[in-house]
């Protein structure tokens, strides 16, 4: 198993790191460039805590070798504000959303990546775009609240 | 002969220079102090009891318990800073050191000097008291070196929001000034509690204030133990027993050698561990492990679905030598008199705890092996230490546990396994190492609340009213099975409570609200069903029960108004109800379901909560406890179980494990909380209990018929529909 060089974009940032081409996303983005963020759930795209953005779209990054990423512009939760201050997030601490907070990147990035593609969505849309994220303390009511709370904000 | 330590130990002084130190005299502290870069800077740096005052103006409160989402960490803060009147912005939270005699809270309440374990729904009630008094302390050194400073009698000073007052003066000045102070020595005296502060004047106890965690918990910054890395850091993974007692021996240490990145392999009774250079590296490494198990262990006999029968007819045995919970009149008497008995059986599976961070921990030991620093998030801060230093055979007082966010606990990490493997591989290998359990190795090696079979049986009267009350409970796990038995709420003439527990060779553990969750569910469904048979209703059954707790009637009797209890109900729905305690709380629920005859599927519409508390100390965080409790409690009703074949568990991960997801959750979370100045009681549990015997009760008047196994899985529904 040898290792090979791969150039990333994350988070509008270059980084080459030399890793075995299996490696998944997930671990790269998390050993090799220190995003931590981003969690490791279950290794099989089951629970979404892993999830990040591809090109804008959801992906669970436990899963994608890292040789599928190359090319493609990453965005983890380190990567979709400054400060921390995406309507996602600000929204997410206006409902007091997490409890122990390990999905909850996996859940924000989840929630971006709806209203990227449907700026008004229904409860029922916001519930089936989410349902691939598990939640363990079940924070699930507030979380469909904060996602309603970014779409009123944006009308 | 007289005991100095515990003489000086009562008394305590401050002193201020340069920032103001509560000490206790009695425990001197020396502990290595790192900065957030980990660089360490003081090497003997004394650390303050509760709160630490900065020439700045910041106070640091130091939090004792894990923050594993129960939110305690800011409640606990928020005890401290009300009594001492802080002001709130200026509030740094930080995990206090491990020493259980100084920072341990009594079980049930009291001034601490106790445990450290955050387990149970003890945060809040253990430390109530203590903090609150560590607060009005505080604030009476503030005053009284002011009252030195400025010579005017301590009762001309007032304080509020990070300031003291003088009205003799007509001027202020702020706690950061105040720790600019030189050399004023105060002694701490005891604060009696009718000199502490008045509920009415809480500013912030019952208020609502914004969780100290989770700006960091959105931003990706919150460290858990698995985040942390070290330079030179290396990657282990342990293969576990696939049942649990089986001995491991490597047949292909020789391949593994031969292997990229191989660093070591380390030995354990239950498994092999594996170390390697580079994360991938170690999972292929831990695939290419070849193990032979040993044979013979108690649990290789096990098969969780043939259980069931061997505790039916442990509990037909007349002469069954029982362990007495609760023994009042003589059930077994007064049934065999009694004409109008009921007698039913309910199972319940093992659960696994399917907290989202899987375990792990990171251990690193000095290039002379005489210190050790371990990161680890954990619910047994002390235990954690004991496992670290017993395993690295290094002092206590070089051994330093840093104590990381919980990605969940659920009672999984009370225990300190992992912590263990993490510092023998550490120990052993030389080298910064960090564990990571996949998530088949957390939930394989899981340790389950346990299965059991509940045989309940009750009598009632000539006027039908339920006298009688006989629960017999066996499984495996021990008392972890019979926590929730009793039901002091609930008045009967005669109630017996009995248990039996096998030894299957399997690990149990306390799960969130442990036994409750199926001994709630056990007499709530069985309550239902006796009512239903009786034409009676379920809310009423209960009120009659409840005769002798006012305070248990008015929970239930909120609930009742609250979900307008009694109401029509949409076609094809019905509603339950339940009622039960844990931790000292009382929570009341009514449910509203709806049942796919076709699939299977029941699905939980809406939800009405009442819960007494007593005091509420962060009323929104109390809220997102009942609410994420009662998801837990739909998802252990209807989803989760593990089955075990021979020994081996026989699920792997989220795929065939199920939990509550997003599309399951009810529309409705209608939850409500008692205001009342009665002594605070555990919330983060609660709410759990009720729900599954409030789901079957409503599965019955909808259908006719009776779920008594959870989880009700759609096979299961649809098994008792087709009955």
């Amino acid at each position: 198993m040898s290792t090979t060089n791969f150039t990333l974009n994350v988070n509008s940032k270059k980084y080459t790191v030399d890793v075995e081409p299996e490696t998944p996303l997930l671990w790269v983005i998390r050993e090799y460039i220190g995003l931590t963020g981003t969690k490791y759930g279950c290794g099989l795209a089951v629970c979404g805590a892993c999830t990040v953005h591809l090109n804008g779209k959801p992906m669970r990054s436990c899963v994608l070798p890292v040789s599928g990423a190359v090319g493609s512009k990453i965005t983890t939760i380190e990567g979709i504000s400054e400060d921390g201050n995406h309507p996602m997030q600000e929204a997410w601490i206006k409902e007091q959303v997490p409890q122990c907070g390990y999905c909850q990147s996996g859940q924000i990035m989840q929630a971006i990546s709806l209203l990227n593609k449907n700026s008004d969505p229904s409860r029922e849309e916001i519930k089936s775009h989410m349902n691939g994220i598990i939640c363990r303390c079940g924070t699930y009511n507030r979380i469909i609240k904060a996602v309603e709370r970014v779409t009123e904000e944006n009308k | 002969m007289e005991n100095k330590e515990s003489k000086i130990s009562r008394r305590k002084f401050v002193k201020i220079a340069g920032g103001i130190t509560f000490l206790v005299t009695g425990y001197p502290l020396w502990a290595r102090y790192k900065h957030k870069e980990g660089v360490e800077t003081s090497l003997e740096k004394e650390i303050s009891a509760w709160v630490q005052i900065s020439t700045d103006g910041e106070v640091r409160i130091f939090n004792p318990v894990a923050e594993m989402g129960q939110g305690s960490m800011t409640a606990l803060a928020v005890l401290v800073a009300e009594e001492m009147d802080a002001d709130w912005s200026k509030v740094k939270i930080e995990y206090s050191p491990i020493d259980p005699k100084i920072y341990g809270r009594s079980w049930g309440g009291g001034r601490g000097g106790g445990t450290m374990m955050t387990v149970g729904s003890q945060a809040i009630r253990g430390y109530y008291e203590n903090l609150r008094h560590a607060g009005a302390q505080a604030r009476y050194v503030l005053l009284k070196a002011v009252s030195e400073k400025w010579k005017v009698p301590i009762n001309d000073l007032s304080s509020a929001n990070g300031y003291i007052k003088s009205k003799q003066l007509n001027k202020k000045i702020s706690f950061g000034e105040i720790a600019s102070f030189k050399n004023i020595e105060i002694e701490i005296p005891e604060i009696p509690v009718d000199q502490w502060k008045k509920p009415e004047d809480f500013k912030l106890i019952g208020k609502y204030v914004e969780r100290y965690d989770i700006p960091e918990k959105v931003n990706g910054n919150a460290v858990y133990s698995i985040d942390v890395r070290l330079p030179n850091m290396v990657y282990a993974f342990i293969s576990r027993s696939p049942v649990h007692g089986a001995k491991p021996t490597l047949t292909n240490l020789n391949e593994l050698k031969e292997s990229a990145g191989f660093v070591d392999v380390v030995e354990f009774d239950h498994g092999i561990g594996v170390v390697a250079e580079t994360v991938q590296q170690g999972f292929v490494l831990k695939r290419k492990m070849k193990i032979n198990w040993s044979k013979g262990s108690t649990a290789e006999t096990h098969t969780s679905a043939k259980a069931y029968s061997e505790y039916e007819k442990i509990a037909d045995n007349p002469n069954e030598n029982w362990k007495v919970i609760n023994d009042k009149g003589d059930a077994s008497k007064s049934l065999a008199q009694l004409k109008n008995t009921y007698e039913a059986d309910y199972k319940n599976d093992y659960a696994y705890h399917a907290q989202m961070e899987p375990l792990n921990a990171v251990a690193s030991i000095s290039n002379d092996g005489t210190s050790a620093d371990v990161w680890v998030g954990t619910q047994s801060a002390a235990g954690a230490k004991i496992t670290a230093v017993k395993a690295l055979s290094i002092a206590p007082s070089n051994v330093t546990i840093h104590r990381c966010y919980l990605g969940g606990g659920f009672g999984r990490r009370s225990m300190s396994d992992y912590v263990h493997e993490t510092c023998m591989i550490a120990g052993k290998i030389k080298r910064p190492t960090k564990l990571i359990w996949t998530r088949e190795d957390d939930l394989r090696y899981g340790a389950f609340r346990p299965m059991s079979l509940q045989r309940l049986r009750a009598g009632l009267n000539d006027r039908g009213n339920l006298k009688v009350w006989q629960h017999s409970i066996i499984g495996t796990g021990g008392n972890l099975m019979t926590s929730g038995a009793s039901t002091d709420y609930y008045t009967f003439e005669d109630q017996q409570i009995q248990m039996k527990s096998v030894d299957h060779g399997i690990r149990t553990k306390h799960w969130r609200a442990v036994g409750h969750g199926s001994t709630k569910f056990a007499i709530e469904a069985f309550i239902n069903e006796i009512a239903y048979d009786q034409q009676k209703d379920p809310l009423d059954i209960r009120r009659e029960l409840m005769r002798n707790h006012p305070r248990a009637l008015n929970v239930l009797n909120r609930v009742a108004e609250r979900s307008n209890w009694g109401s029509v109900t949409p076609e094809g729905r019905a509603r339950g109800i339940a009622f039960a305690e844990r931790s000292g709380s009382l929570v009341g629920g009514v449910c509203e379901i709806s049942v796919n005859s076709n699939s299977g599927l029941i699905k939980v519409h809406k939800i009405w909560a009442v819960l007494d508390a007593g005091i509420v100390v962060q009323p929104d965080n109390a809220l997102a406890q009942t609410e994420g409790s009662i998801i837990f409690g739909i998802s252990s009703a209807l989803k989760e179980s593990i089955s075990i074949k021979n020994g081996e568990v026989q699920e792997s991960n989220y795929h065939d494990y199920n939990v509550l997801r997003m599309t399951d959750v009810p529309d409705i979370l209608d939850i409500d909380m008692i205001t009342s100045n009665e002594s605070p009681s555990g919330i983060g549990e609660a709410a759990l209990p009720w729900v599954p015997g409030a789901i079957a009760g409503a599965f019955l008047k909808l259908t006719g018929k009776k779920m008594r196994h959870i989880p009700f899985t759609k096979e299961r529904v649809l098994e008792v529909l087709g009955s």
